[in-house]
């Protein structure tokens, strides 16, 4: 990790021949990965910071290579991220949102796996709203797939970028204690981020009103609080959750005001945490919701810096999981 | 008339009766005639006669829940292939569900599926009257007629009445004719979007529970308004060991009270789903391995009196989804038999108990003539090899549909001769 840190300072990236070929075809869960492969994908995504900070932000190892970016739900930032990301590395990228994910209209996913698979694209990196579905769709495709968030299940790529985040701003991320606070019954990047964290040795605790914690929490955080004061004492690094607004209709949550009383992170409340501890947010935020606006644009947060991480860290799985490079027969 | 049939040399194994004995067994004109245990029996001229080689001779299963895609939905099921399936597995008779398109909630159509399944299927089909129009859980149909017109039980299949006050009325109305309700126990509000058993395992999974609390919510109503109305009831199918506590609880005040388990929630548990596999969502979820052998000691207790499949023939299409939007249900009538002998193999429970529970219990909740090796009950029988070894590939099964939720599992015990009113319709061939 130490090297990898060094590399920060090179002026340009490396290649990614430096790395020994990614073990793993797909990318659909933090489950899927071992320990190594983990940092392995931090190291490669830190060699590809320096690119978007470059002027010429180019980095074309996936020239000839075609990206599709399959949305059933709708999500501006991750699909842009993962469109430049890929418009970086030389690919040629499509966009595809599809509308629905109702099956019961037209062609079922299984058919437009087997679609898109005929176009013989590279990678395809999809987004569903159902848990599962991108590890089916996967098994019908003869290309790489990344799974951009499936339902409440995973969603790696935050995971990774979140981890690439903290391991900047902490200089390392063994050992820490990582607050997430929110939504965590919904959420598949509470699970990505509880599986890498715990494999990365970090203290994880999840904060939230009992009926947004799901069974069986307390297997997958090292600790559970309700109190988000008791929750965040100590800690290095305060993960905010969106709070889907549906949720607060009396159903769930009775009301936004009450949430942010209890659940809302504001400068009293962050003060129970480190003095220098970060607050990140996956987004798109809710000011007023989940955060207070101050914290939002303070000097805390990070979570600007969480976005850069992002097309980084998609940049280096794209690049890892597409090891055929050099078509044009150039030696690596 | 047909010949008569003699099987001798065999093991008769008669929950009914609790017999375990070396026999044999005469059958004339569909019915059986005689039983011999120990000594021989004097053969009729002109009989056929079967050496069974020491096999197991039992009544041939009495299957409580199977779904059925005729009328409305042959590419998935017809009469005819459900009853091949069933022949193969042993089943000599299945209570089909109601939930056709169009529904059994009409005495016409009870009669229609009797002469069909009469003219098609080799097995005996057993139609079970909605207890609400459309299965809508809002009007009552009409009972008297359904029964007259042959159907067995009143069910509205996997549709749970949400309403107290009209289960209760149900309940009153049908012990007025004498007939049971069997009832899927599901609170819907608590199912709510649930796909399986709720937990750690759903939680990684990132799929939505369905609290246990769900059954047994609806359950302990059930059980309350049985006692009230003096209804005959029988819990369609529990799954968890709250369930079998509640059953326990009600069987000693009140003995018109029974329950059934599917084969699945006796044979697999949640984490068999994998990573999403469809072919094990169930309309029962699969619950955890603490509440499978909870159901496998309500079975050696009594609290749970009926073992069924739970056969749900679903096309590729609609499981061939990711897990939330994929259907429920899974086929078993083939399967049914050698997974619940694995029970037996690994000495969980008595041989007698798992036959009884698809043989006679069945027959006495339903009021049924067959179930029994007896003179003069119907020649529905069986022969089974208790060890035959066999992998189950759904490209072997009958069914029209391949959602087996067996598939590649190594089961031991086959039914080697299924007997039909005395005719011979599935043999074994190696």
């Amino acid at each position: 990790m130490a090297q990898a840190r060094a590399s920060k300072s090179t002026s340009s990236a490396a290649s990614s021949g430096d790395f020994p070929p990614f073990s793993q075809k797909h990318l659909l869960s933090i489950a899927d990965l071992k320990q190594h492969e983990i940092v392995d994908l931090l190291d490669r995504a830190e060699r590809m910071v320096p690119v978007s900070r470059q002027e010429r932000k180019s980095h074309p190892t996936l020239s000839g290579k075609t990206q599709i970016n399959l949305f059933f739900e709708p999500s501006t930032r991750t699909q842009g991220s993962f469109e430049i990301a890929g418009k970086r590395l030389g690919a040629l990228v499509m966009n595809m949102s599809v509308k629905t994910s109702s099956v019961s209209k037209g062609e079922t996913l299984v058919d437009t796996a087997a679609t898109l698979n005929a176009m013989r694209p590279d990678v395809i990196v999809v987004r569903h709203s159902a848990a599962g579905a991108v590890e089916l769709l996967s098994q019908k495709v003869g290309c790489a797939v990344i799974n951009a968030g499936d339902g409440a299940h995973e969603h790696p790529t935050q995971a990774l970028l979140d981890a690439l985040t903290i391991r900047n701003h902490k200089g390392r991320i063994s050992g820490l204690t990582v607050a997430i606070c929110g939504d965590i019954a919904n959420s598949r990047v509470v699970r990505s981020n509880l599986l890498l964290l715990g494999a990365l040795n970090v203290r994880t605790r999840v904060i939230a009103p009992r009926n947004l914690l799901p069974a069986g929490i307390e297997h997958l955080a090292t600790e559970v609080f309700t109190d988000m004061r008791e929750g965040l004492k100590d800690a290095d690094v305060v993960m905010m959750l969106r709070l889907q607004h549906e949720r607060a209709n009396g159903r769930m949550i009775p009301s936004v005001r009450e949430y942010y009383r209890f659940y809302g992170l504001d400068a009293e409340k962050l003060a129970f945490a480190k003095p220098d501890a970060i607050v990140m947010h996956p987004g798109p935020m809710n000011r007023g919701v989940e955060i207070d606006p101050a914290i939002a644009d303070g000097p805390a947060s990070v979570i600007t810096d969480q976005v850069e991480m992002g097309v980084a860290v998609r940049m280096a799985v794209l690049d890892a999981l597409l090891p055929a490079r050099n078509s044009e027969g150039n030696a690596a | 008339m047909t010949r008569p049939l003699l099987i001798e040399n065999a093991r008769i194994v008669n929950p009914a009766s609790g017999t375990d004995s070396k026999g044999a067994v005469l059958i004339e004109n569909g019915l059986v005639s005689d039983i011999a245990l120990g000594a021989p029996i004097g053969i009729p001229d002109g009989a056929e006669v079967i050496n069974a080689k020491g096999l197991i001779l039992a009544p041939g299963l009495i299957d409580m829940r199977v779904f059925t895609g005729e009328p409305g939905k042959e590419y998935r099921e017809t009469l005819a292939s459900a009853g091949e399936a069933a022949a193969a597995g042993g089943v000599t008779s299945f209570v089909m569900m109601p939930d056709t398109s169009p529904v059994v909630d009409d005495g016409a159509l009870v009669d229609f599926l009797i002469r069909r399944a009469k003219a098609t299927s080799k097995v005996n089909v057993l139609p079970a009257g909605a207890i609400t129009k459309g299965l809508a859980g809002q009007e009552m149909t009409e009972f008297g007629l359904l029964k007259e017109a042959g159907a067995v039980c009143l069910t509205d299949g996997r549709q749970s009445i949400q309403s107290s006050a009209l289960l209760r009325t149900v309940m009153s109305y049908a012990a007025n004719y004498g007939m049971t309700v069997v009832h899927h126990v599901s609170d819907q509000s608590l199912t709510g979007d649930g796909v399986m058993n709720e937990g750690l395992f759903a939680t990684i999974l990132g799929l939505k529970g369905i609290p246990r609390e769900a059954e047994t919510i609806p359950l302990a109503r059930d059980l309350q308004l049985a006692a009230l109305t003096g209804a005959t009831y029988h819990a369609a199918q529990i799954s968890c060991a709250a369930s079998v506590e509640l059953m326990a609880a009600a069987k000693k005040r009140n003995k018109s009270v029974t329950s059934g388990v599917s084969i699945n929630n006796l044979a697999l548990n949640e984490n068999d789903i994998g990573r999403y596999r469809t072919f094990f969502k169930l309309g029962t979820p699969l619950r955890s391995e603490d509440d499978r052998q909870a159901v496998i000691e309500g079975l050696r207790s009594g609290a749970i009196d009926t073992i069924h499949s739970d056969h749900d023939p679903q096309d590729t299409e609609v499981k061939r989804q990711p897990f939330a939007e994929a259907s429920d249900g899974a086929i078993g009538l083939e399967t049914l038999l050698a997974a619940a002998l694995r029970l037996h193999h690994s000495g969980d429970v008595a041989l007698m108990t798992i036959l009884r529970a698809m043989t006679s219990r069945p027959a006495e909740i339903l009021g049924l003539p067959s179930g029994r090796i007896a003179k003069g009950a119907p020649a529905d029988l069986i022969l089974v090899d208790l060890d035959y070894p066999w992998q189950v590939s759904e490209r072997d099964l009958r069914s029209r549909s391949r959602n087996t939720s067996f598939e590649g599992a190594r089961l031991g015990g086959k039914v080697m001769r299924t007997i039909v009113g005395g005719e011979t319709v599935f043999e074994h061939v190696d």
